[in-house]
């Protein structure tokens, strides 16, 4: 079974990315399971959202303790939570950011400006979608196929065709870092 | 055909599927979702039923009393204070023996304020009269609803879907959808026997003067006893037309096993994983889910649990001052037995507080020690506990 955390803050979309990375898996022919931390998510605050992905069905529904990836939605997190925390090893943190802050040496770091693409790809700095462009880049758990489709099934028209430009855009500028 | 769904959706999509047709709700959180994608059914013409909104929860299952009682198709949805707020009407609905069908997402009550679930909610509610499923995953709630309507026409009696707030009701995971031909096949329109109607004018719920309210009472008792085979036969015609299988209770790796948990909703899953482990080492654990709480499933029970040394009931209840609601129906069925089980009750998960594996094995290791000991110095306790906090050494 492979666990992804997300870190967000609310508005930016950390929940809904942990749905659309099931969803991609699902179209795949996997067993998924995503759940936000049920916190009381407010509008810049610290949000986590959870996915699971599985070849059997998933039947545990404890909170993830011990992900084998996380994907950070803001690079202002890095101050005030433990991204790395319980991340298994070999597992890959896909990152906002420019580039890799030097205080984080825990296992694979992949990054990409995930800020620049959506805002150039949406007209808003809603980087869900961007994230799951470099998190398929990083892990090959997803291919892009799947996520476009993911996305189609949640947006429609426009939006949707904003937002698979920017999983694109961000596919191609993610950066993976041994 | 197989979507990721929340339970709130799969919760919706059941009722547009059973052709609900008169919904009235106030909206809640954790079952705000059920509510929402309802009225956009409705708005968006793929569902053809009225929508009465309105100012609470109380006004929200009084319109549906007043719905049903026209022998028209009734849904509802609350959670928590929500339910609270029902509670009154609750009694009246079953008094009045109306098919109401409730989704009702578990979640704790105030005070301290909290949002998270706990399924103190319809624990506190358990005498009203409703019919109680608890459901471990999306796909038996969507299947639950479906159900449920079956058993509150057939009998008369209102019933209440429940699923873990968030664990359920916000977690997305794949559901097989059945088509509406089908589900029309499962689930006909129904005919209420003397509904209200304004052509031939009935009185329903005049005073139960003492030498009748008491005969009202005893009916309801044998209505709800009665629900038991009911629930058996809707679950198997459910099978017949959809395959997946549903019963009073759900055994798991149990028949042989030495040390039992028991538990409601959806830690019944994570528990499954927890029983698989133990199985690989060879230690003889299993799992018994309880899935109708009311009817209590007494003769299952005893047969389930029977056999077994030791049983940890795992449960997001209590009852102050005495102990967990399901921990007591339990121990309340083995009286007159010869041979039961030694018995301990885990309060654990209220408010949110996530039952994670290590405490799921602590409750296994308990029951093992007592099966070991032959006897259970301490019944009671809570899992997860941050005692400190507490200040006392429970």
């Amino acid at each position: 079974m492979i666990e992804v955390r997300f870190h967000g803050r609310g508005g930016q979309g950390a929940v809904t990315a942990a749905r659309l990375l099931a969803e991609a898996a699902f179209l795949e022919g996997k067993h998924c399971q995503a759940f936000p931390f049920f916190g009381a998510e407010r509008r810049g605050a610290p949000v986590v959202a959870f996915t699971r992905i599985d070849t059997k069905p998933i039947r545990i529904r404890t909170q993830v303790y011990e992900p084998n990836h996380v994907v950070v939605l803001d690079p202002t997190l890095l101050e005030v939570v433990n991204v790395a925390a319980g991340l298994k090893r070999g597992g890959v943190i896909v990152l906002n950011a420019k580039a890799a802050p030097k205080e984080l040496r825990i296992g694979k770091i992949a990054t990409v400006d995930a800020t620049s693409v959506a805002i150039e790809a949406l007209g808003a700095p809603i980087t869900n979608t961007a994230m799951l462009g470099a998190f398929a880049k990083a892990t090959k758990l997803v291919s892009l196929d799947s996520v476009a489709k993911a996305i189609r099934g949640h947006f429609r028209g426009k939006l949707a065709e904003q937002n698979i430009a920017a999983v694109k855009a961000a596919y191609g500028e993610t950066a993976v870092m041994k | 055909m197989k979507q990721a769904l929340t339970g709130n959706e799969a919760a919706a999509i059941a009722a547009k599927l059973a052709r609900v047709k008169v919904i009235s709700a106030y909206p809640i959180t954790p079952q705000t979702a059920v509510v929402e994608r309802l009225a956009e059914f409705v708005a968006n013409g793929e569902l053809d039923a009225e929508f009465i909104k309105v100012e609470s929860e109380h006004s929200a299952l009084s319109a549906c009393i007043g719905a049903a009682a026209t022998g028209t198709r009734t849904f509802t949805a609350t959670s928590s204070q929500g339910l609270m707020l029902m509670s009154e009407m609750l009694f009246v609905a079953s008094g009045l023996r109306l098919p109401i069908v409730m989704a009702n997402a578990n979640r704790s009550l105030s005070a301290p304020l909290s949002i998270w679930c706990d399924q103190q909610d319809s624990m506190a509610v358990r005498d009203s009269g409703w019919v109680q499923l608890y459901c471990e995953n999306n796909q038996e709630v969507l299947d639950s609803v479906l159900q449920a309507y079956r058993v509150a026409e057939e009998l008369l009696l209102p019933v209440m879907v429940c699923f873990d707030g968030f664990i359920l009701s916000h977690t997305a995971e794949p559901v097989d959808i059945p088509g509406q031909a089908e589900v029309d096949e499962f689930l006909p329109p129904y005919k209420l026997p003397n509904p209200l109607d304004p052509c031939r004018p009935v009185t329903m719920g005049p005073v139960g003067v003492p030498e009748c309210y008491e005969e009202f009472r005893c009916m309801l008792q044998e209505a709800t006893r009665a629900s038991k085979e009911k629930l058996i036969e809707v679950g198997r015609a459910f099978w017949k037309h959809f395959r997946r299988r549903y019963g009073l209770i759900e055994r798991y790796r149990s028949n042989d096993a030495d040390v039992l948990l028991l538990t409601m909703g959806s830690l019944g899953s994570s528990a499954k994983d927890i029983v698989d482990s133990y199985r690989k080492r060879g230690e003889k654990v299993g799992l018994v889910r309880v899935r109708s709480f009311r009817p209590f499933p007494v003769k299952e029970l005893i047969d389930a649990l029977g056999s077994a040394k030791a049983v940890s009931v795992l449960e997001k209840d209590v009852s102050p001052g005495s102990a967990g609601a399901l921990f007591l129906d339990t121990a309340a069925a083995f009286i007159n037995v010869k041979r039961a089980p030694l018995m301990l009750d885990f309060i654990c998960g209220l408010g949110g507080r996530d039952v994670s594996s290590l405490h799921i094995r602590e409750a296994v290791r308990a029951a093992t020690r007592a099966a070991e000991i032959g006897e259970v110095r301490k019944a009671v306790r809570w899992l997860g506990l941050r005692e400190k906090l507490v200040g006392l050494r429970i």
